[in-house]
């Protein structure tokens, strides 16, 4: 049944290489179910034939398979176990020996033993080298950034670099440092004692210094510092409590009680051995603890849980000691004593338990409020602590609260904390809240942003496709509808800006640009006879046209800006002029008129104006050679495509500077002699001329400036001492430690013997 | 800190209502007056300008019976910081009661400003920004001190104003001098010189001497405040114009023929024959220039430090009579008989600006001393005032009933206009506004027709030069109530003005800065700037300053796909494109709502029928 599964596996695989061999294959293993014995080894046969077909099987040919053949004298079967040989069964022989112990030992010793790596190459090794080193080395360096930093943004560096001089001791630390020694000075010494002056240090009277302590807004700031420190340490405090209050496991409360217990005991057995009375007050804070306990029911089995304790009790051992524990404590608690203390005292003593409680800092504010110290009060109202004043509000009514709560005798000083707390817990409560308000606007707006941001988008797609649509219908516009100045006028004001340089000449396009610039030619010529009658004309041919119209104001504008009827003096107070009269003014006027009939300044200048304009515009190149590529000759023109294709239009330039003044001419050349005298390379960190510009704007000499400030401005960056050595800077000259230099230095100086060295260690270890 | 503060002053007007409020407590020691940290330090010595400042009662004329004396408003201080001054107790416990540094006012701060911090700046890295923090921090401080600086100006300019309704016009000079104290009462005076004709007359820059020549050959220079005379001559040939150069040792005389260049002594020193038929001269100090325009139509200008002609421009205009220079600049105005002023420089061949002024020809110009206004009269009997700052379009304009044959400005902007033998003067409202040409501010009859006219500097008085002789009469609040002593001292000595003059030639600025806007040689060169630009991106065949075309990372694990990357690609140049168009868009958005905003009124509700409309 094998070699049958075996043969059709193997049928599967000849089947892509001879097809035509699978009915004979078939047939003969139908026989082979015949004839069992003499088949067999035939089917062998075909079996090795075929294998030797396929190319992965060759190897296989040499195993025997056959139970016959399992053992023999080359070939150690593997079959069956599948397992690797191990060196170990080599050596199995067929009974132990003493010898072959120690052999295997030994090979267990070399197995066990880690093979050692091979050591890096020589090119690794120094890179890895090179490579600590330089971290090293820029580490240390790094040290001197900052100073680099300072020196380099130093308004001023003088060198050679001395210490900086010791600042001037102030007068009284030159006084305290002084004793007096003559008699005069000793007995003016005594004097000034004897009438409580101030020798030394503040030179102040106790009334001077008081007043000054009242005024002193140090004092005040550290006040408030305290106090915050208090309300943090406070908040801290809560936190924690608040945090062991959570704690579920109730043997872990009943260990911190008992901790608590011992404690107290162990505290109050050391008190007694030092200070008897301080323990009689302990004790008798005891014993109100205990007073408290009998008066509550705590101990008495009647809560819920001494209920079900009792419950539980007649089954449980635990249960039932607990409950022992506690009848024990209640019997305990409830044995009367003798001792009857004061009720004040007794309050004194729960205070005390609560300060034990709350740390020191907190109840420093009351100390403070009720101090004596009548400068504190004035103080607060000076207007010179409006600052401090400002601040306080908040804390100043709370000290006040507590002045009450504790007038109130009867009150549980409990309560005041209470407040506190609650006023705490509210505040903070308040703080989150407006910060997650804050946080969940901007969350809000960000979701609107991207919604839509997302429309825009797809918008904006269409909208670009319009736009380009646009701009060439706007240029087909421009093109058929006239002149090239009006073209020139309708360019957007955004372009203005682009500089000349960036504007490059462009081929005209179309036909009727041609025509255009060749009309404007002729036109060109014609225009300066018709020119005064042009404004006129314009407006009655095109009235719809808005630019034609612009320009028709613009010359309206100047023709007004001269002919004007202004106001004539009146008001002189001499005599002569006095007596003229309107009559005789209109005399003049038209005298004027008749003389300057002839001259007509405005035409002139305005011709003036446009060949001004001409010539400053860009020209045209045009590049065609007549007679290439067709015929040439007297009277034949090169056609119309030639040139359209060999025309370079110029760019147009910028507007000129008087295009809205029509009374003015600007010349628009550049002064390339003053131009020679301006910066033409901008200096290393700026990225743009008008940031430069804005740095030299204010002027440096003494003409505009004060004598200390034209000093200032003047200053060398650098100064040197003459006829001093100028050092290197050292490490000590700007505070550091001199070792770490000389690190810097063993490495600058030779840095191979280094990395040499390290070769060797670990060539060593290698060897190893 | 140049100042120490007065005392007086330590209330800040803002700190007014609290005090109301809440009293201070006195403290022990205010009565004294700072023993110890105040008196110790003793003002820093004064710098050397306000050594020269000296008080000038002499020469005022401000203080008059009949008018008051307008006054300058108080400057309103700045609120005093209080600062925490603990760590400065001195010995006695007291403390200043007037910490930091002396209060400056805002608005005179402002003024000496010069960065203009409304040009909005593109995006700077840190280090250029904090040069351009460290050049404002600068400008701040040196502008606190100029400031500071000004209380060391004393004199108050002051002007004549009438009671009630008067007329400052109808105050004549004889009114006057009668109020004035003695000193500037003489210098009012007139010298009577009929028998040589015209004359022109020019003050030096000092205002201290006088120099005048008239038509047929009178030479004279003098020093006015002192009557004494330096030089009398006549040169027997007409004399066109007069004027000082640098100092008041040289004077240049445009001769009919030539320019001749004269000594105090009278002395010739040089004849230039290449300055002919000279009608008209202008020095310009800062430059060592001396313009001439001639009958020729040339405009020369020749440089006195070296004797050299720097330029001769043909002005195209026919006969050059009528000139005169812009304070400001150096520019040179030049009216023609076209009605038009042209603007000139030494280093441009053509003229930097024309203006149309007038319908006939320009008579007179005159530009005052902040350069920012011009004014001009011409044959159409016009006398207008044109704003010179860009636009060039006329302020105010008055027709004169003769029409004024000549104009000059006064150094704080008043303006005089000689119309025959009367002189006009109008003044202004402050010193950089124009002066309004409503009411005449002061009027005056001479002995004979105007030929010459200039206000005196740092006088308040006005030469005029007639026919008649030469008239000095005074007009109150002409001229600049302090003088800088280190630029023009009038009270200089010999050696004083040796050293000016060698301090000044060593300063003397180059002829071709001169142009249109001084402060544009404070810019960059753009064009040249973009030329350099541009061949170097041709030199290197691509552009290093630009921004490296985006280049996705390789991803791993299989995500760097060429796809992926082309994908990727395109997204960053689609979001590129993106911003591009939205800009593109807003800009249209922008236009078209201006459009609107214009044509939007006329409309009625569009109708349904105008579809059809063609």
């Amino acid at each position: 049944m094998s070699a049958n599964q075996v043969v059709e596996s193997l049928l599967a695989l000849s089947q892509q290489e001879e097809l035509v061999d699978l009915p004979k294959d078939y047939l003969l293993s139908e026989s082979e179910d015949e004839g069992d014995g003499d088949g067999e080894r035939k089917h062998q046969k075909l079996l090795e034939a075929i294998s030797s077909l396929d190319g992965k099987n060759r190897r296989k040919s040499a195993e025997r398979s056959e139970a016959s053949l399992k053992v023999s004298e080359f070939n150690v079967s593997s079959e069956g176990s599948g397992e690797k040989l191990v060196l170990a069964d080599l050596l199995e022989p067929v009974k132990t020996s003493s010898f072959l112990a120690t052999v295997k030992k030994q090979l267990n010793r070399v197995k066990s033993k880690k093979v050692v790596e091979l050591p890096l190459n020589k090119e690794k090794i120094e890179q890895i080298h090179r490579e600590a080193a330089f971290g090293k080395t820029s580490q240390i360096l790094s040290k001197w950034d900052p100073v680099i930093l300072k020196n380099r943004q130093a308004e001023q560096l003088a060198f050679p670099l001395g210490k900086e001089q010791p600042a001037i001791a102030p007068i009284e630390h030159v006084l305290s440092g002084w004793k007096a020694r003559t008699p005069l000075e000793q007995e003016i010494f005594t004097l000034l004692h004897k009438n409580k002056q101030p020798v030394t240090d503040p030179l102040l009277t106790p009334v001077e210094k008081a007043s000054l302590h009242a005024m002193s807004l140090e004092e005040a700031k550290m006040r408030r510092a305290e106090l915050q420190r208090a309300r943090a340490l406070q908040s801290y405090y809560e936190a924690k409590a608040r945090r062991e209050k959570k704690i579920k496991s109730k043997k872990y409360h009943k260990l911190v009680k008992k901790g608590k217990a011992k404690k107290a005991l162990k505290e109050f057995e050391q008190l007694r051995k030092a200070n008897p009375a301080a323990a009689l007050e302990e004790l008798e804070k005891i014993e109100k603890a205990r007073m408290m306990e009998r008066m509550s029911l705590k101990h008495q089995n009647s809560g819920k849980w001494a209920k079900s304790k009792a419950i539980m009790a007649k089954y449980d051992l635990e249960a039932r000691q607990a409950m022992q524990e506690q009848l024990a404590k209640n019997k305990e608690l409830t044995q009367k004593l003798q001792v009857a203390s004061e009720s004040e005292e007794e309050e004194g003593g729960a205070e005390e338990v609560e300060e034990l409680l709350v740390p020191d800092a907190v109840n420093e504010v009351q100390m403070n409020v009720n101090g004596p110290n009548p400068w504190m009060l004035r103080s607060c109202t000076s207007d010179t602590k409006e600052a401090a004043a400002e601040e306080d509000p908040e804390q100043l009514p709370e000290p006040v609260a507590h002045e009450v709560s504790e007038s109130e005798g009867e009150e549980r000083p409990e309560a005041e904390d209470d407040t506190l707390l609650r006023e705490f817990e509210e505040r903070r409560s308040l703080r989150k809240r407006s910060e997650l308000n804050q946080d969940a606007e901007p969350a809000g707006s960000q979701e609107t942003k991207d919604s839509s941001s997302q429309e825009v988008l797809s918008e904006l797609r269409a909208l670009s496709q319009k736009l380009k649509e646009n701009h060439q219908s706007r240029k087909q516009k421009a093109s058929s509808e006239g002149t090239v100045p009006q073209v020139q006028r309708e360019e957007p004001a955004p372009e203005e800006e682009e500089p000349l340089l960036l504007q490059r000449p462009e081929r005209v396009q179309t036909l009727e640009e041609l025509e255009k610039e060749e009309c404007f030619q002729n036109k060109e010529l014609s225009r300066p006879v018709l020119e005064g009658h042009w404004s006129e004309k314009i407006p009655n041919n095109h009235p719809d046209a808005p630019k034609e119209k612009k320009k028709e104001e613009e010359m309206i504008d100047l023709q007004n800006l001269l002919t004007t009827q202004s106001l004539s003096v009146k008001s002189l107070a001499v005599p002569t002029i006095e007596m003229l009269e309107d009559e005789v003014e209109r005399n003049q006027r038209q005298m004027i008129k008749e003389a300057f009939a002839g001259d007509d300044v405005i035409r002139d200048f305005l011709k003036e104006k446009r060949e001004a304009a001409e010539a400053s515009k860009p020209k045209d190149v045009d590049l065609t050679l007549p007679g290439w590529g067709e015929w040439g000759g007297v009277g034949l023109k090169p056609s119309a495509k030639k040139r359209r294709r060999f025309l370079i239009k110029a760019p147009e330039g910028p507007p000129r500077k008087d295009k809205n003044l029509p009374n003015v001419i600007i010349n628009e050349k550049r002064n390339i002699h003053a131009a020679a005298h301006q910066v033409r390379v901008l200096p290393y960190p700026f990225t743009h001329h008008r940031q430069f510009e804005r740095t030299i704007q204010t002027p440096i000499g003494f003409t505009w400036n004060t004598q200390r400030a034209f000093q200032k401005l003047t200053t060398p960056k650098v100064i040197t001492k003459p006829g001093h050595i100028i050092k290197p800077i050292k490490a000590e000259d700007v505070g550091y430690r001199s070792s770490s230099r000389s690190d810097i230095s063993v490495i600058q100086r030779n840095p191979k013997r280094v990395t040499t060295r390290h070769k060797k260690q670990l060539k060593k270890n290698s060897a190893d | 800190m140049e100042t120490a503060p007065k005392p007086g002053r330590d209330v800040p007007p803002k700190k007014d209502k609290l005090q109301t409020k809440k009293k201070k407590p006195r403290r022990y020691w205010e009565e004294e007056t700072v023993p110890t940290a105040a008196g110790a330090s003793p003002g820093p010595p004064p710098n050397k300008k306000n050594r020269e400042l000296r008080p000038q009662g002499a020469k005022s004329t401000h203080i008059l019976k009949k008018s008051r004396i307008s006054k300058k408003p108080q400057v309103q201080k700045k609120p005093r910081e209080w600062k925490n001054s603990e760590s400065q107790r001195s010995l006695s416990g007291a403390q200043d009661p007037f910490p930091g540094p002396a209060p400056v006012p805002v608005e005179v701060v402002q003024k000496f400003c010069r960065i203009d911090k409304s040009r909005k700046l593109p995006q700077s890295k840190a280090k250029a920004r904090s040069r351009l923090e460290v050049a404002e921090a600068e400008e701040e401080e040196t502008s606190i001190k100029a400031a500071r600086s000004e209380l060391l100006l004393a004199e108050e300019p002051g002007f004549l104003e009438g009671e009630d309704g008067e007329d400052t016009a109808k105050i004549c000079q004889a009114d006057i001098v009668e109020a004035v104290d003695i000193a500037s009462a003489a210098k009012h005076f007139d010298l009577n010189l009929r028998q040589f004709g015209p004359y022109r007359l020019n003050y030096s820059r000092t205002g201290r001497h006088l120099a005048f020549g008239g038509r047929r050959g009178h030479v004279a220079a003098l020093d006015w405040v002192t009557k004494k005379l330096m030089c009398e001559i006549n040169v027997m040939e007409a004399v066109r114009d007069i004027r000082f150069l640098h100092s008041e040792a040289l004077l240049a005389v445009a001769q009919n023929r030539w320019l001749h260049i004269y000594d105090n002594q009278g002395i010739e020193l040089h004849c230039i024959r290449r300055c002919d038929r000279v009608t008209r001269l202008e020095f310009l100090p800062f430059h060592f220039l001396l313009a001439t325009a001639s009958e020729t139509g040339f405009l020369t200008y020749l440089d006195v430090s070296v004797g050299k002609i720097v330029a001769a421009l043909n002005a195209r205009a026919g006969r050059l009579d009528v000139m005169s220079q812009n304070p400001y600049n150096a520019v040179i105005h030049l009216g023609h008989s076209n009605g038009t002023v042209s603007l000139w420089s030494p280093a441009m061949k053509e003229p930097l600006a024309k203006i149309l002024c007038h319908r006939g020809g320009v008579r007179a110009v005159a530009v005052d001393s902040t350069g920012t206004h011009m004014a001009t009269s011409g044959l159409d009997h016009q006398l207008k005032v044109f704003d010179l700052r860009g636009t060039f379009q006329p302020l105010s304009t008055r027709t004169l009933p003769h029409g004024a044959g000549h104009l000059a400005f006064s150094q704080r902007g008043l303006l005089v206009a000689g119309m025959g033998d009367v002189v006009n003067i109008w003044a202004g409202q402050g010193k950089a506004s124009p002066p309004s040409l409503e009411q005449p501010y002061l009027t005056h009859r001479l002995s004979g027709p105007v030929h010459g006219l200039q206000f005196c500097p740092f006088e308040d008085v006005l030469g005029v030069g007639h026919s008649g002789g030469i008239t000095s009469m005074l007009v109150p609040g002409a001229a600049e109530p302090n003088f800088d002593g280190l630029e023009s001292n009038p009270y200089r000595s010999r050696k004083q003005r040796q050293e000016w003059e060698v301090k000044a030639l060593l300063e003397k600025v180059p002829a071709e800065l001169i142009c249109l806007d001084p402060r544009a040689l404070a810019e960059v060169d753009v064009i040249s700037l973009e030329q350099r630009k541009k061949e170097q991106i041709e030199r290197l065949g691509y552009d290093p300053e630009a921004k490296a075309p985006f280049q996705p990372k390789p991803k791993q694990k299989g995500r760097s796909s060429t796809a992926s990357l082309v994908k990727r690609k395109r997204k960053v140049m689609d979001e590129e494109h993106r911003d591009k168009v939205r800009q593109s868009l807003e800009q249209q958005q922008e236009l078209q709502q201006q459009k609107e905003a214009k044509t939007k009124p006329t409309g009625a509700w569009p109708s349904a029928l105008d579809r059809f409309v063609r």
